[in-house]
């Protein structure tokens, strides 16, 4: 038989026990609803939204064989190594275009960084390592010709756009590949002054 | 199947590579096509039709074998070739694409280096594509072939010791882009080798009558 007492203590125990956890889930929605009150969902500094820029592209023609200069018209950051992504998404984005001269299937962040480093040649220059998305590399087509025009014209777009580059080297997904799609070589340092070499005239600005 | 080799000294002798082979495919040219199957089409053809013509052919491979860009160039380099053909297809671009190696012209030394040893080969090269090119232009009975000529950093090429061309055949196009001729036609195929024969003939004539050549192994 248990004493009166002690059903009395228990009761007053389990009363007590529920008041407390009544009063600190109470006391957590509060904190909550301050936490959010004090939030400030405002953006502390306003996006920025850089102004368009003149680009010129090295377009690849496969009919011929060779770059065609394109002005184009495209909001550029300042920083350099997000000036030549931005520029390359771009030419990427003009081969994956219906019509194109080149046809390259488009992939999202075909261009997942250029890093621009000090060149080791004895000239003053940068070099460019140029990391491509591996679906961009597997997908593309597959052939010498086009293969090196796709390298010419990145080569030929950065030297045209940051004159510093002067050489140019290739990653993909962050590693090292020997050819492009079984052709072109990555393995070796690109002279953007060869792409130059082998540019057709401007044809004429582009939105 | 084993690679022909047969390379008495200071005889004029044609290197056939057919480009990829065994597990390397390479890449698609129709709708169930290797480019692999293309070149070695292109390569059996080309040694049948200069063998008959009293050639002496080296090929890097006779079947669906695998081979590495080294070993080619180890095939083509021991055969003292005074003229060696790497044929590639693609379904990119139109007609015959011909490339020299992209790497600056240099001098010969005692030794080359085994990744840049075409530099001293490029000028011969060069005029090598010039002779191919000018094949194509003039076509045969069927009439020309469209032909480019460029440099491109070459792996495989870039390590051999002879003049070296790839040959890459692309389709015939018309004028809206659209395929005219593909590169798996036999007709197509037969035109090209033609053509690359009458230039190696033409291309012996001049090497035998130079003497600067010394039998072919010197550029």
């Amino acid at each position: 038989m248990i004493p009166r007492y002690q059903k009395i203590v228990f009761v007053v125990l389990l009363v007590v026990s529920i008041a407390m956890a009544v009063v600190l889930v109470r006391l957590r929605e509060r904190a909550h609803d301050r936490l959010l009150k004090g939030e400030d969902v405002a953006p502390t500094t306003a996006p920025a939204v850089a102004p368009a820029e003149q680009a010129t592209l090295l377009v690849a023609n496969d009919a011929d064989g060779t770059l065609v200069t394109e002005q184009r018209s495209l909001p550029l950051p300042k920083d350099p190594g997000a000036r030549a992504r931005a520029i390359l998404d771009k030419l990427l984005e003009v081969y994956a275009a219906d019509g194109s001269t080149h046809p390259v299937s488009g992939v999202p962040r075909a261009v997942a960084q250029v890093f621009l480093l000090p060149a080791a040649g004895k000239g003053a220059g940068q070099l460019a390592v140029v990391n491509l998305a591996g679906a961009f590399a597997d997908g593309h087509p597959s052939g010498i010709e086009t293969e090196a025009l796709t390298v010419e014209s990145i080569c030929g777009t950065l030297h045209a756009n940051l004159p510093q580059i002067t050489e140019v080297r290739f990653l993909v997904d962050g590693a090292s590949r020997a050819t492009l799609a079984g052709h072109a070589d990555l393995t070796r340092t690109y002279l953007t002054a060869e792409a130059v070499a082998t540019t057709t005239p401007e044809t004429g600005a582009t939105p | 199947m084993a690679p022909q080799r047969a390379s008495p000294p200071g005889k004029f002798v044609v290197v056939l590579d057919a480009a990829h082979g065994g597990d390397d495919g390479g890449g698609q040219v129709g709708a169930s096509v290797a480019e692999k199957t293309v070149t070695l089409a292109l390569s059996v053809r080309l040694r049948s039709l200069l063998t008959a013509r009293g050639f002496a052919v080296v090929t890097t491979r006779e079947g669906n074998v695998n081979l590495d860009g080294d070993a080619r160039s180890q095939i083509a380099n021991h055969a003292g070739a005074a003229a060696c053909l790497s044929f590639h297809a693609s379904a990119s671009g139109a007609g015959v694409h011909l490339f020299v190696s992209s790497l600056e012209p240099k001098q010969p030394g005692r030794f080359l280096a085994w990744k840049t040893a075409q530099a001293a080969y490029v000028e011969r090269s060069l005029k090598l594509a010039g002779a191919l090119n000018s094949a194509f232009q003039h076509g045969g009975d069927a009439g020309p072939i469209p032909a480019t000529l460029a440099r491109a950093s070459l792996p495989g090429v870039d390590s051999m010791a002879c003049p070296a061309v790839a040959v890459e055949v692309a389709p015939i196009r018309g004028a809206d882009r659209a395929i005219v001729t593909d590169v798996t036609d036999p007709q197509y195929q037969a035109q090209i080798v033609e053509a690359l024969a009458a230039a190696l003939l033409e291309w012996k004539t001049d090497w035998e009558t130079d003497p600067a050549h010394g039998g072919g192994r010197q550029p």
